[in-house]
């Protein structure tokens, strides 16, 4: 057990905690603020994977951006100014039937994952990953990443055309 | 006993289990976006783990970060589908909205 464990094991508890919060907890509000914890366990899991680049990005875009949209949508779709904005669910029956569904497909994914036995090359030194990643999307993925920064400006252009109101 | 990539790999198959529970049991569209996030995290866990232990192979890192883009522009165009949806039916109830226009 050593400090790589402990790490290794407090990040996934803060992943699969707060995204359980997510799903099950009544008041919209919270379920956003967990939403935060969530990205922040996933970008400890990058971090301990070796991606300080994807690291960075997840909290930048996901707790600057898109994070903050959506307490944004959560506010400005409700009729109500305190905690107390809440989100229905569907009736019991459709409940019980979907959580016997997704169980079945978490153990399904977890039986496969436990019995293949993965082909597994050995981890390189440690070294930072943002100067291969630039070189990469300068000349491999070039088209990709030109292709990626015309949807973005077309998708806020379109975004802010579709929200205002006439 | 079990290796390091499994054990990333049942964290992201939890992970995409809750955020498909969540899609299918809430009833506002904002809920599901959030669930929908959770599935995306999950890829990207994968791709990650994929690429650390296929000895740091980098184009699981680009892959991810495509993700991470697609689900910036995905977020922006949804909230301003769904703030317009909200200014025409004054709920945002996705099992009751059955219509394009009132």
């Amino acid at each position: 057990m050593n400090w790589y464990n402990i790490v290794f094991y407090l990040f996934a508890l803060i992943v699969l905690v707060s995204a359980a919060g997510v799903v099950f907890s009544r008041k919209m509000m919270y379920a956003a603020f967990s939403l935060l914890f969530t990205f922040f366990g996933v970008a400890g899991l990058y971090v301990l994977l070796n991606a300080d680049f994807i690291a960075v990005t997840q909290i930048m875009v996901y707790i600057g951006g898109i994070l903050i949209l959506i307490i944004f949508g959560v506010m400005l779709t409700s009729k109500f100014t305190d905690l107390e904005i809440k989100s229905g669910t569907t009736g019991t029956v459709q409940y019980v039937l979907a959580g016997i569904s997704t169980i079945i497909v978490a153990a399904a994914l977890i039986i496969m994952y436990l019995n293949v036995d993965w082909v597994q090359n050995p981890v390189p030194e440690l070294e930072s990953t943002v100067k291969p990643i630039g070189i990469l999307l300068m000349t491999k993925y070039f088209l990709a990443f030109q292709v990626a920064a015309i949807l973005l400006l077309l998708a806020f252009i379109g975004a802010a055309k579709i929200a205002r109101r006439k | 006993m079990t290796n390091e990539l499994t054990l990333y790999l049942i964290i992201g198959a939890i992970l995409f289990s809750l955020g498909v529970f969540g899609i299918i049991t809430r009833k506002n569209a904002i809920m599901v976006l959030m669930s929908m996030e959770l599935i995306l995290n999950s890829a990207n866990i994968n791709f990650i783990a994929f690429a650390k232990y296929g000895g740091m192979n980098l184009e699981g890192h680009i892959a991810a970060m495509f993700v991470i883009i697609l689900a910036a522009a995905e977020v922006a165009v949804a909230l301003a589908i769904v703030l317009n949806i909200y200014h025409n039916f004054r709920h945002v109830n996705i099992d009751e909205i059955s219509k394009m226009k009132e």
